[in-house]
């Protein structure tokens, strides 16, 4: 197979960026900076993300196809505004998740983001259910996302009046006269944009945004930023064995859904009423040893009771940090369980999510 | 770093009479990026050349640190635990892991000098 590359990928190189095959795409893990540094910046200034490897999937909008996708979606879509956007999920039959997605309703159109890994997959099930065989992702446009604190003026100061959006709202901007659409929004846990432009622009913009300020961060530091922050990533947090009650995203599944049909919305509904037997915790070690992906948990008896599935070393908490399934009567906060690493049972807790403080909203923005 | 030598496995060894000091390389670290974590032997315990004397883990993975001698670790460096980011700052120096009383000291001229090392470590980074 052929391996793909972004519209940023020579702008990466320059930057002396370290690549990594992930999902069939030759993209940057990190540049000479490195990790910690990277995912500091972003912390206290700001970063720029390419995600173009994440699919961009645009549907004409209509009642019918809102209709549809609320089949598949377990978000409200018809309250959807314009300019709106929603996290939502891919349903499968057994309550699991196809893929976690953001949605944003456009003027005339939806925008679905999907995750590169899942996105040819995806696609197909839209198409199934749409009955259009002609849906494509569009290829023809990049994603950037700039996040923290110094992400808004920086942005402003290329794109005037993108500090007016609120938070998972989006519109329309120009950029040398090409049309680009901005949401604010992002996966780090700070304020930020996600951009969506054409490929032959992207390269420009972003070394605008150099220029103003920003600088290039790597997929490493994506995963740190993400993990402080409590969010999932699909493929190791989710996926189509866990649901989003088991997952702790209920509050993602609209109100007004839960007792409408959707694929899978039995399964959700009844998770809902009895129960579920795990639940997605945050997970604290007591030492700075790092809980890796499929690390064994234990009660104080010794009865494993679950497994983690992201681990690492948060930077702003300065400390060991894991998320992962456990059974629920374990699941209360603070509740002491050990994690099995290279043969020894390191004492931990069960902690509240996120690790680090999101600081979505700031001045004007503030929803 | 004139009695220091080196091991395939990326660690340093500086002698001082029957004890050395063990350290990771600045290539590994190079390899390894930003340390996060650092487990070291414990003080008394014996350990065998080539076997498992530690583990660091970078924000990436995890990986094993090795010794390149055999002998009693009489000395670990607590500073890199409470702080493994020196790892990447001084490896080759302030960083050191741990320090052992050799058990046979003829070990030694099975590892590389500085020369040969970097040789070896250019190649395997190719």
């Amino acid at each position: 197979m052929n391996i793909k590359k972004t519209a940023l990928y020579q702008l990466h190189k320059e930057h002396n960026a370290k690549f990594v095959e992930f999902a069939g795409y030759s993209m940057p893990i990190q540049y000479s900076e490195g990790i910690v540094k990277e995912h500091n910046i972003t912390r206290s200034k700001s970063g720029i993300f390419d995600v173009s490897h994440m699919g961009q999937l645009f549907i004409k909008y209509s009642n019918d196809i809102t209709s549809k996708l609320q089949e598949i979606l377990p978000t409200d879509l018809k309250n959807l505004k314009i300019n709106q956007s929603k996290y939502s999920f891919l349903m499968k039959e057994n309550g699991g998740i196809y893929d976690d997605l953001i949605i944003t309703r456009m003027k005339d159109q939806y925008m679905i983001i999907l995750n590169a890994a899942c996105k040819e997959n995806d696609l197909q099930i839209i198409r199934n259910k749409l009955n259009d065989q002609s849906l494509e992702i569009n290829n023809n446009f990049s994603l950037v996302a700039i996040q923290g604190p110094e992400s808004k003026s920086i942005l402003e100061s290329v794109v005037s009046n993108v500090s007016k959006l609120k938070f998972m709202n989006g519109e329309n901007f120009s950029f040398e006269n090409d049309e680009i659409y901005i949401t604010r929004s992002g996966y780090t846990g700070e304020d930020g944009f996600e951009i969506s432009l054409p490929n032959k622009v992207a390269i420009s913009f972003v070394e605008e945004l150099i220029l103003k300020g920003s600088t290039l961060i790597g997929l490493g530091a994506r995963d740190t930023l993400r993990l402080e922050a409590g969010l999932c990533l699909y493929g190791h947090d989710i996926n189509e064995n866990t649901s989003p009650v088991e997952a702790n995203l209920k509050w993602a599944i609209s109100k007004n859904r839960i007792n409408d049909n959707f694929i899978g919305s039995h399964q959700i509904k009844k998770q809902i009423e009895e129960g579920v037997s795990k639940l997605r915790v945050g997970i604290k070690p007591e030492t700075r040893v790092i809980a890796r992906e499929s690390t064994k948990i234990f009660d104080e008896k010794d009865n494993e009771i679950g497994k983690v599935t992201s681990g690492t070393f948060g930077p702003s908490v300065n400390a060991s940090i894991a998320m992962g399934y456990i059974s629920n009567s374990h699941s209360k906060t603070d509740t002491k369980v050990f994690l099995e690493v290279r043969g020894k049972k390191v004492p931990a807790n069960v902690c509240d999510l996120p690790f680090y403080k999101k600081s979505y909203v700031k001045g004007e923005a503030n929803v | 770093m004139s009695n220091t030598k080196f091991s395939k496995e990326h660690e340093w060894i500086t002698l001082d009479g029957e004890v050395g000091t063990i350290g990771i390389t600045k290539h590994a670290t190079e390899m390894l990026g930003d340390i996060v974590f650092a487990e070291l032997p414990e003080k008394g315990s014996n350990v065998e050349k080539d076997g498992t004397a530690g583990v660091v883990e970078s924000t990436k993975a995890a990986s094993d640190v090795y010794t390149p001698v055999s002998g009693e670790v009489v000395d670990t460096n607590q500073i890199i635990v409470d702080d493994p980011a020196k790892i990447n700052e001084d490896p080759e120096g302030a960083a050191w892991f741990f320090k052992l009383k050799m058990k046979d000291m003829s070990e030694m001229n099975s590892l590389m000098n500085k020369e040969e090392y970097d040789k070896f470590a250019k190649e395997s980074a190719s």
